[in-house]
Parts: structure tokens; C-alpha cells; sequence
């Protein structure tokens, strides 16, 4: 099988995903548009050498819709010769969409492939493009459909993560991330978003809220009780899991993962097409995974998932130099520590979506990005990188550096 | 069905289902209504429709007795499919046979009778009181398959219709109008003409979905915001209403939704596939026999001995003005009775009839009671502590509390002042009424009738005969139910008679379970979600520990070596003796009780009950609580405690609500097959207790392939041959 390498990664700042946010103007393709040229132009990339992009998008509908991916090479000036493809894993399709690119390479039906995602989830809002999943009576009847915030405060239920525990989590998500910004750590690969006249729209995360102190939390409302209450969810949550008495409501704004706008890309390719372009290789794929579990709690999908990567990649845990799980919501990082016995000193080491924001489809590949930057500042060799997805599933990813 | 064609072309269709008080769809009026619609396209000289009814309601929908009858002799679905069709085809020839269809609507129109309506151009319906419109086929766990999943929602929208039909809810002819369901409403005996003036003026014979571009109204397809919306959370509601236990609803949101985003002529396929699968279940058969079919017959008095004749209560006499004697003299005053509510002072049973002040208030508040007549209801209830008041009752019910000795003095005091003919009656849960009529002076009038609380709420009465209890006592505590308006049956003497004894066994199982160390909150939940209303540590709570412990004590005197311990008594000793946690009233019991907020589990259960290693699966606990009732059921049959399968189940049902959808203790055995209930209730015996032993009765029947409403039904088909 042919090793598949990762050459370079740029990802957007990621904008809050509100009418105020710096890139609510910034169309989807546009931001797509500006990561695929910025891997091109700071690799001297000949575009006419790559033989697919793949991008995630969760709400592919309106701007997002009709092959985004295809749309932002064009919009990106490559060369017409590169095709696109979208792709929905939900939360991992950023993640998804670096494995497919790989996954083309380690075929061998690939020598160089982008892969990455996009979500202005200012502009296309979360649900745009509606669903079987949940709103086909059948189909959510039959799966015990609630929507995730429920799943994540079951978990919480499940297993007695207190409403302190989880917002004492969300801080130190913010002091890291303030802490990685403060001293650069994200500077190698995150481009400055531009306005047409070439003035800069945005060039940090704007969601942080740096020096977020556990009594700011505690004050906020629980995001998800009404919902919970009076449109039945706790009740079909409690059908499914009857041990749990009832629903505790811990999570809010403040401990779940921020609504923002954002693009990543991620140059993959063989060694020896890397070669020949004179790029270097700076982490390889080891090995991928996805995987089912039960989709009412839809969140416990990491432990499972991380499992299987391990495993197909012939290593434990403790081979593991750092963990990167997406900050979908503070339990589920909890209970995949728990489950994985991890120390909260080897995971999420510079904050994560509770700070700086999920943009959807680009969340995954953005997250393998920050993660190889880290190993690379630390001088470390593996990382496992991981989010939680709708539906009840669970994508995993591990990559060594060379 | 009468069909006349007048001079001006205008035929008018009039419904008349022969030796039927209400026209009900039967096989007889489908092929009528066939050959009609097969008229009204072809014949030249009909140039338009009024469709009505000859008796004082419109339509009622299909005849669930026939249904119930078919279940087992059904074919295949093929068969079933295309003769299920039947309506809709003619219904779906009628409104596109290009003539114009009213309905003149002079009365109630439900189920099949309002899917004839919404096929129609034009609906008017007379403005009548006491007429309600709607299609209430999921409350016996069908659905409209008249196309009625279909058209409606084309009128009014998604939303709207939905909460109409997964609900079952009817509407007045004034809210029918408003939510667009008819055209007009017009003084009662106005509506032929009106349809004729209609007929006359305009005359579209199109349907709006008919006509080309039609849109939902609210829109319809998971790429409508709010239908998404609709969709989701009303699934969720559903789920959290019927805890998967019942498939109408979810098939009724499914047809809907299928069927919103296609032509008519496909939609409608789709309404009949659900509807064929409804059929096909269970679950409808069992609604249908229980809810319907039996409740019925026993809100008919199937039970009462036909010899004595037709009492009425006028005067009614209530002793003990407690929860159980306040509820009584509302229900009775209500109802039109006189009621003497007694006490042992004044004060108390004027405490007993501020419960019909404050009920009575409410419905005022509400605006579903004039003022006046609430005044009306309060002034037929008379109080006192003089027994004397009592001369005139027909019927006098004691409430007093349940020992014994009191319940003796009360009775002979009252006896005193009573006509020759009068009736006694004891409201007793527990104490058998052979023993308490002992104390009266004429034995063979002296009956039980045991309501259920909260008496306003609760639909079931159970009457008790004693040893000594005669035909006229019987049958004059049952014409008494049937002016309350409520079901009752009737059972056989015996500790805690039929309801009582079996329900008792479903909160006993639920403290079994909690001293085995099983979590509680899966105890609670799992019992929910099987159907029961109220979990069995939270339904103890309510009925308090404190009257558990003393019905236990009551019992073991009464017993002696012949009491069974169970491992719940030693649990309901330590909680009103040691831990003084006595139930709900007190604001402890297994539950705690915050004030303002909502009940959560007492925290120290687990250091009385430590959890155990391994927890039973939800399986097991499910059919413990299930089991545990339905074989003590079996158990009362066995006994002749209760006489026929169809009142044990109504009783369970109606008296403390045992899931509707096994439509009771004894069609939740059938369904499940005897042979397969035996053999899982042998399993629960080996590994929980003898108490899941079934009697040998069911385990005989079970081998012979035997049923019990399959023995009603040949003892039924032998008694008319």
C-alpha cells in the first residue's frame, strides 16, 4: 500500500457564526476558495498536479449546495483539470475528507489530493438542509431521535458529570486556547481572511472569551432543558436509557462548542510526488477510522472509534504522544478521557471548539492541522485525532511525523 | 341509502343504515355507496349532490364490533389491501367525477362519516350543541382510511390535522368552521337547503388539491422549515405520549407525512398500507374489544340480573365525608341526585362538600359551568351528623374509615332510618363484604360498590356480592352506576376483590425489585414505559406507605399462619416504622418531595437498598411488573373472584390503568400466546419466585391451544345453535 504524507495545512480564523461576525460576510465558496490558495501559493503548488479535492460540508444546501468543492477550485483559479467532491459526515467531515484525499493515495488511484472543508454556519444556518434523520416520523421514531445537546447531557447524566465539572472543563478550553494564541502556537497555519480589495477581514479566532472564570459560567442557562422538557426529548432520551432517573441539564453556551465560520485544507500526497514538487513531507497517516454507535445518545462515538483506529494501526493509547478531540460538547472529551484513561495533560493541549468555535464541515481537518503543528512545537511523534458525529457515529484519525 | 333526483337535476343521497340507531359503515352501505357514486358519474339527468343522513347524527365510522370479530378470520394483506381501498375508491371517484358533492351535515359526523364530508366540494354543517365533527379511529389504534389522513391536512394544513388526528380530538361545528374544515354553518335543519344554494350559486366541482399548482396550506416536505419543526418535536411527543407502545400514532404522522408530498391518487395508497398494517395488529384489536366493544356492553349493564326492576336514585346517602365520600357526592350531585353527606359533625361534612366547591369552581373559572348551575349541583348536596336526614335514601354508601367496628355502627345506625327497600353499599377496598353484612339487618340489600380515586376522574366502579348479597342489591348498584355515568363491573367477594387484590401485586413486585437491589430508577421508568401511568414505588407513595402497612397488618390478623410474607413487607415496615417516611402527603416516602419542584428519588434509598453487581435486564423488570398482574388475574378468574375474561379486562384498564394497548390483563395473555407466556412466566418462576407460577388452569389451556375470549366466543356460538 502506498503511505500517504501530509505536505502543508492553512486553516481560516474562525469568525463568530452570528450577523456580527467578521466573515458573515464571506461567502462559503469565497473562504474555500481562500485556503485552496493559500496552500497553493505558499507551496508554489502547480494545481494542474493534483488530482482531487475533497471537502466537508454538513449543510450543503444553497451556497453551500452543488458541489462546493468543485465551486471553490474554479472560484480559487486551479487548474480546470482538478475535480471536487463534498462529503457529509456531519462533525467529522473535515476529518472525513483529509482520510477520503488519503485514502485515494493510499489506493494508489491518487498522487496529490487536498482535502479539507468549509461551514458558514453565519450564512447557512445548522439544519439548513433538513433530513430524513430526524424530521421523517418513521425514521426518528424508529432511531429514538433527540437532538445532540440532549445526547451530550445524558452522557453528563450517565456517568455524574456535574454542571461544575463540565464548566470547570470549559475553562481551561479558553485558557488554552488564550494561552496558544498568546504565544503563537497557531500562527504557522492560520491565513488571514481578505476582502476583495485585499484589507484584512479577519486574522484570529474571534469566538474566545479569554479569561472566562468558572463563576461567569455557572450563570448561564442550560441550553438544552426547555427542549428537553417540552418537546418530549428527555422523555424518548429516558426510553433508551431508563436507568437514568432524569435528564441533568449541565451543558450551556458555555461549556458547548461555538457557532462560527470557517475554511481548512490539508496538501496530501505519495512521497515521491511530494518529491518531485519539492515539498516536504511532515506527518504521515497511519491509519483512519469510522464507526456506529447508538444514535440517540449520538456522542459516544470517540472511545469506539479510537479503538478501532488503534487497533487497526497496531498500537495502544499509550502510544499515543497527544489526543485531539473535537470539544463538541465538555462531556464527551470527559467521558472519552474516562473511557481511554487519559490525562487531561495529553488531550486538546491548546483549547478546542468551546473556545475558539465548530465550524461544521472544516472542524476535522482544522483539528489534524493544530495537532501537527503541536507535535512539531513539541517535538513529538504521534497524535490521534477525533470527533464525535451525528447520528451515532465516530471518526478517528492517527498520524506520525517523518 | 336513498337517492331521489329532483327536477332540477339535484339528486339528494340520504344515509340510513337499516336496525342500526346510527348509520355506521357497514359491508351493506360500502356497496350502496359504491352503486350511487357509480350513478352520480354516469347518469346525465344528475346534475349535482346533497349528501345527508336520516337519523339525528350524520356518520358515526366504521363497525368496530364487525372489526374485532374479523380479526383472527382476516386474509392476507393483499386481499385486505384492496378491500380496504373500497372507500377511498369510491370516495375518490365522487369528488372527481366532475359533478358538485355537498354534505348537508345535520348532525355528528365521525371517522368514515367525516371522510365522506371531506370528499365532498362543499361542507355545511348544522350548528348544533351536541354535534361533534372528527376522526377518532387512534383512540381504537387505527386510522382514517377514508383518505382522511389525506384531505385533511390538504384543508387545514400539517399541523393542524395532526393534532386532530393523532390525538382523536372532535371539534364543534363553530371550531370546525374556524379551522376551515367546513364551508358554513347554518341553523340545525337549515343545512339541505344551504347545501342546495350552493349547489345552485357555485357549484365548483373541483378540489382544491385538484386543481393545478395546489399547495399545502403551511406547506409540506422536510424542505419546509416548518414541517421539519412539526415533524420532529411532534414525534418526540408521541414517543414521550405512547412510549412506543402503540403504532397508530407514529402511522398516522407517517401517512401524513408520505402522503403530503405526492398526487392524491398515490397518497391515498399510502393512507391504506398504514391503515392495513393497523388492522393487522394487535394492538387494534385489543383497543377495539376492551375500550370499545366491552366497555360498551358493560356501560349497557351486560351484567345486571335482568329480574329486578329499573331502580333510579333520587336521594342518595353518603356516609364519612372523606376524599372517597366528598368525590361520591360530587359525582352523584353532578349527575342530578339528592345527596345526604354524613358525618360525625357538621364541620366535617361540610369539608367533605368543599371538595364539590372547589371542583365545581374550577369548571366555572374554565367557563365550562354556569354559575347557576354549579349553585344547582351544591344545593343537592345537603350535610349533616344526623342520621335521621338519611330517611328517603334509596341507596346509602358508607366511607367511613376501613375497620371494621366503625363500619358495623354506621351501618346499623343508618339501617334505622331506611326504607324496607333501600339499599346498603360499602365503598370498602379491602374488607371483604361478606364480613360487613354481617352488620346489617337485611344481608341479601347489602352490596359492594368500591370507586376509585380521585372518584371524579376515575371511570371504573367495581361492585362486590357477597355471600348473602341478592339479584335486587346488584342490579340497583349498577342502574346507580349507569346515572353516574360510569363502567362497572361486577365481581365476587374476596380480599381486596378483583382490582385491588391484582393491582396490589404490581406496586409489591416494584419493592420486591428495590430490596433485590435493583436501581430505582430503572424500576420506575421501565414500568412507565410498559404502559402503567405510575411507576409502583411512586403509585405507593401516592396511595401512602402508611395505608400499605395497615392493610398489611389488617390482612396478617385476618390470616394468621396462613399470611404469605413477601420480601415488599419488610420494606413498607421499615419505612413507616424506622424511617417515618410515609408517603407523598407527608413529603417522604421513597420519593422526596421539594416544595415548588418536581419529585426526585430519596437519595438514601441506596444505603438501605445497595445496588446489585448485576442489574436485570429492562426485559425482566418489564415483565415482572406485567406478569405479576396478569397471573393473579388469572388467579381471580380461577376463583370466579371475577366472572368473565372481558371484565378483568376493563378492570384493569379503566380501574387502574393497566396498559390500553394489551387491552388488559387477560388480551395482554393473548397476546402474547398462551404457550409463550406460560413458558416466560415458567422462566421468571425459576429465577424471581413462585409467584409467577401460573395456575395449572392457563397451563392446560395453554397446551390445548385454547383462548379465554376464544372460549366466550364458543360458548357464544353454542348457546344460539
Amino acid at each position: 500500500m502506498t503511505e500517504a504524507f501530509i505536505f502543508d495545512h492553512v486553516r481560516t480564523p474562525r469568525g463568530r457564526g452570528k450577523a456580527d461576525g467578521s466573515l458573515h460576510e464571506v461567502t462559503p465558496a469565497n473562504l474555500a476558495a481562500q485556503v485552496l490558495a493559500s496552500l497553493r501559493d505558499r507551496n508554489e503548488l502547480d494545481t494542474a498536479e493534483v488530482d482531487d479535492v475533497v471537502f466537508g460540508c454538513v449543510s450543503p444546501v444553497g451556497e453551500q449546495g452543488s458541489c462546493i468543492a468543485r465551486t471553490a477550485v474554479l472560484y480559487a483559479d486551479y487548474d480546470q483539470s482538478v475535480p471536487g467532491t463534498q462529503l457529509n459526515r456531519f462533525c467529522a467531515s473535515g476529518l472525513e475528507a483529509v482520510n477520503v484525499a488519503a485514502a485515494q493515495i493510499m489506493a494508489g488511484q491518487s498522487r496529490m489530493t487536498i482535502g479539507g472543508g468549509v461551514e458558514c454556519m453565519s450564512r447557512v444556518p445548522m439544519g439548513s438542509d433538513s433530513g430524513a434523520l430526524h424530521a421523517d416520523p418513521a425514521i426518528a421514531y424508529k432511531t429514538y431521535f433527540v437532538p445532540q445537546g440532549i445526547g451530550a447531557d445524558l452522557i453528563a447524566s450517565l456517568h455524574g458529570f456535574s454542571r461544575t465539572d463540565v464548566d470547570s472543563y470549559a475553562v481551561v478550553s479558553q485558557q488554552r486556547a488564550a494561552h496558544a494564541w498568546e504565544r503563537g502556537y497557531f500562527a504557522k497555519s492560520v491565513i488571514p481572511v481578505r476582502d476583495l480589495l485585499g484589507g484584512t477581514l479577519l486574522e484570529r479566532d474571534e469566538h474566545l472569551r479569554p479569561g472566562t472564570r468558572l463563576e461567569d459560567l455557572a450563570g448561564l442557562k442550560p441550553a438544552f432543558a426547555v427542549m428537553g422538557d417540552q418537546a418530549g426529548f428527555d422523555a424518548v432520551a429516558l426510553q433508551k436509557y431508563p436507568e437514568v432517573e432524569f435528564i441533568d441539564h449541565v451543558h450551556t453556551g458555555g461549556n458547548s462548542s461555538g457557532i462560527v465560520d470557517g475554511a481548512a485544507a490539508v496538501l496530501l500526497g505519495t512521497r515521491s510526488s511530494g518529491k518531485a514538487l519539492g515539498l516536504v513531507p511532515r506527518a504521515r497517516i497511519r491509519a483512519f477510522a469510522s464507526i456506529g454507535t447508538d444514535p440517540t445518545i449520538m456522542l459516544t462515538g470517540p472511545a469506539p472509534s479510537a479503538e478501532k483506529v488503534l487497533k487497526r494501526a497496531g498500537m495502544t493509547a499509550s502510544d499515543i504522544d497527544l489526543f485531539e478531540l473535537n470539544e463538541a460538547f465538555a462531556s464527551v472529551v470527559m467521558l472519552f478521557m474516562q473511557r481511554l484513561d487519559i490525562d487531561h495533560e495529553r488531550i486538546n493541549v491548546n483549547g478546542g471548539a468551546i473556545a475558539m468555535g465548530h465550524p461544521l464541515g472544516a472542524t476535522g481537518a482544522m483539528i489534524l492541522g493544530t495537532v501537527l503543528d503541536e507535535l512539531e512545537r513539541r517535538d513529538l511523534s504521534t497524535a490521534l485525532v477525533n470527533l464525535c458525529v451525528g447520528g451515532g457515529m465516530g471518526t478517528a484519525t492517527i498520524i506520525e511525523r517523518v | 341509502m336513498k337517492f331521489q333526483v329532483d327536477n332540477d337535476g339535484i339528486a339528494e343521497l340520504t344515509i340510513d343504515v337499516t336496525e342500526r340507531t346510527m348509520n355506521v359503515m357497514t359491508p351493506e352501505f360500502l356497496a350502496d355507496l359504491s352503486a350511487a357514486v357509480d350513478r352520480i358519474a354516469t347518469d346525465d339527468a344528475v346534475r349535482g349532490v346533497v349528501i345527508t343522513s336520516a337519523k339525528d347524527s350524520f356518520m358515526a365510522g366504521a363497525d368496530l364490533v364487525a372489526l374485532v370479530e374479523n380479526f383472527d378470520l382476516q386474509g392476507d394483506f393483499t386481499s385486505l389491501y384492496e378491500e380496504c381501498r373500497r372507500l377511498q375508491k369510491a370516495l375518490r371517484k365522487l369528488e372527481t367525477c366532475g359533478k358538485p358533492i355537498a354534505a348537508a351535515i345535520n348532525g355528528t359526523a365521525l371517522g368514515g362519516g367525516l371522510e365522506i364530508c371531506l370528499a365532498c366540494h362543499y361542507r355545511v354543517a348544522a350548528d348544533r350543541k351536541d354535534a361533534v365533527l372528527g376522526l377518532p379511529e387512534v383512540q381504537v389504534g387505527l386510522l382514517p382510511g377514508g383518505g382522511g389522513t389525506q384531505r385533511l391536512p390538504r384543508l387545514i394544513g400539517i399541523e393542524p390535522a395532526l393534532q386532530l388526528i393523532t390525538q382523536g380530538k372532535h371539534v364543534r361545528p363553530a371550531e370546525a368552521l374556524e379551522l376551515g374544515i367546513v364551508h358554513a354553518i347554518v341553523t340545525p335543519g337549515e343545512e339541505v337547503r344551504a347545501a342546495r344554494k350552493w349547489l345552485a350559486e357555485s357549484g365548483n366541482a373541483q378540489q382544491p388539491w385538484d386543481v393545478k399548482g395546489f399547495k399545502m396550506p403551511g406547506g409540506a416536505g422536510l424542505l419546509h422549515p416548518g414541517v421539519v419543526q412539526t415533524q420532529m418535536v411532534g414525534t418526540a411527543l408521541l414517543q414521550k405520549a405512547t412510549n412506543h407502545n402503540y403504532p397508530a400514532p407514529i402511522a398516522i404522522m407517517s401517512a401524513v407525512y408520505e402522503g403530503s408530498v405526492l398526487p392524491m391518487d398515490k397518497a391515498l395508497a399510502i393512507e391504506t398500507r398504514y391503515f392495513v398494517s393497523l388492522l393487522r395488529d394487535p394492538v387494534s384489536r385489543n383497543m377495539m374489544r376492551t375500550l370499545f366493544v366491552n366497555k360498551g356492553a358493560a356501560d349497557k349493564l351486560v351484567r345486571r340480573p335482568e329480574d329486578p326492576p329499573k331502580r333510579e336514585v333520587s336521594k342518595l346517602g353518603i356516609l364519612g365525608a372523606g376524599m372517597m365520600g366528598a368525590g361520591i357526592a360530587y359525582v352523584s350531585a353532578r349527575a342530578g341526585m339528592r345527596v345526604v353527606l354524613l358525618d360525625t359533625s357538621k364541620g366535617k361534612a361540610e369539608k367533605g362538600k368543599d371538595y364539590s366547591r372547589s371542583l365545581l369552581q374550577k369548571q366555572i373559572d374554565r367557563g365550562k359551568l354556569p354559575a347557576d348551575s354549579a349553585a344547582d349541583v351544591l344545593e343537592r348536596i345537603l350535610t349533616t351528623d344526623q342520621y335521621d336526614e338519611l330517611r328517603g335514601c334509596e341507596l346509602v354508601i358508607e366511607a367511613v374509615f376501613e375497620d371494621r367496628d366503625v363500619k358495623a355502627k354506621v351501618t346499623a345506625a343508618a339501617e334505622e332510618h331506611l326504607a324496607k327497600d333501600a339499599i346498603f353499599a360499602s365503598n370498602t377496598s379491602t374488607l371483604p363484604i361478606t364480613g360487613l353484612a354481617r352488620a346489617s339487618a337485611r344481608p341479601e340489600q347489602f352490596v359492594g360498590i368500591h370507586f376509585f380515586s380521585p372518584v371524579d376522574k376515575m371511570p371504573l366502579v367495581e361492585v362486590i356480592r357477597g355471600k348473602t348479597t341478592g339479584d335486587v342489591a346488584i342490579a340497583a348498584a349498577l342502574d346507580y352506576i349507569r346515572q353516574l355515568g360510569k363502567t362497572p363491573i361486577v365481581v365476587n367477594d374476596g380480599r381486596g376483590f378483583y382490582t385491588s387484590r391484582v393491582f396490589s401485586t404490581f406496586s409489591r413486585e416494584g419493592i420486591n425489585l428495590l430490596a433485590e437491589g435493583v436501581n430505582p430508577a430503572l424500576i420506575e421508568n421501565v414500568a412507565r414505559h410498559a404502559g402503567m401511568p405510575v411507576g409502583p414505588l411512586a403509585v405507593t407513595d401516592e396511595v401512602s406507605l402508611q395505608l400499605s402497612h395497615h392493610i398489611m397488618q389488617q390482612t396478617k390478623a385476618d390470616l394468621g399462619d396462613d399470611y404469605v410474607e413477601s420480601p415488599a413487607d419488610a420494606v413498607v415496615s421499615l419505612f413507616v416504622e424506622k424511617l417515618d417516611r410515609r408517603g407523598k402527603r407527608e413529603g417522604r416516602g421513597f420519593y422526596d418531595y421539594p416544595e415548588g419542584g418536581k419529585k426526585r428519588l430519596w437519595k438514601g434509598l441506596i444505603e438501605h437498598f445497595p445496588r446489585a453487581e448485576k442489574q436485570p435486564p429492562v426485559e425482566d423488570v418489564r415483565n415482572r411488573l406485567l406478569y405479576v398482574q396478569a397471573i393473579e388475574s388469572v388467579r381471580c378468574l380461577d376463583e370466579d373472584i371475577v366472572t368473565h375474561a372481558a371484565d378483568a379486562d376493563i378492570g384493569s384498564v379503566f380501574g387502574w390503568g393497566f396498559p390500553a394497548y394489551t387491552g388488559g390483563v387477560i388480551s395482554f395473555i393473548e397476546t402474547t400466546g398462551l404457550p409463550a407466556f406460560v413458558a416466560e412466566a415458567d422462566r421468571l418462576a425459576e429465577l424471581y419466585g413462585a409467584r409467577f407460577e401460573v395456575p395449572d388452569s392457563l397451563r392446560s389451556m395453554a397446551k390445548s391451544g385454547r383462548t379465554f375470549y376464544g372460549d366466550v366466543k364458543a360458548e357464544r356460538d353454542r348457546t344460539a345453535a
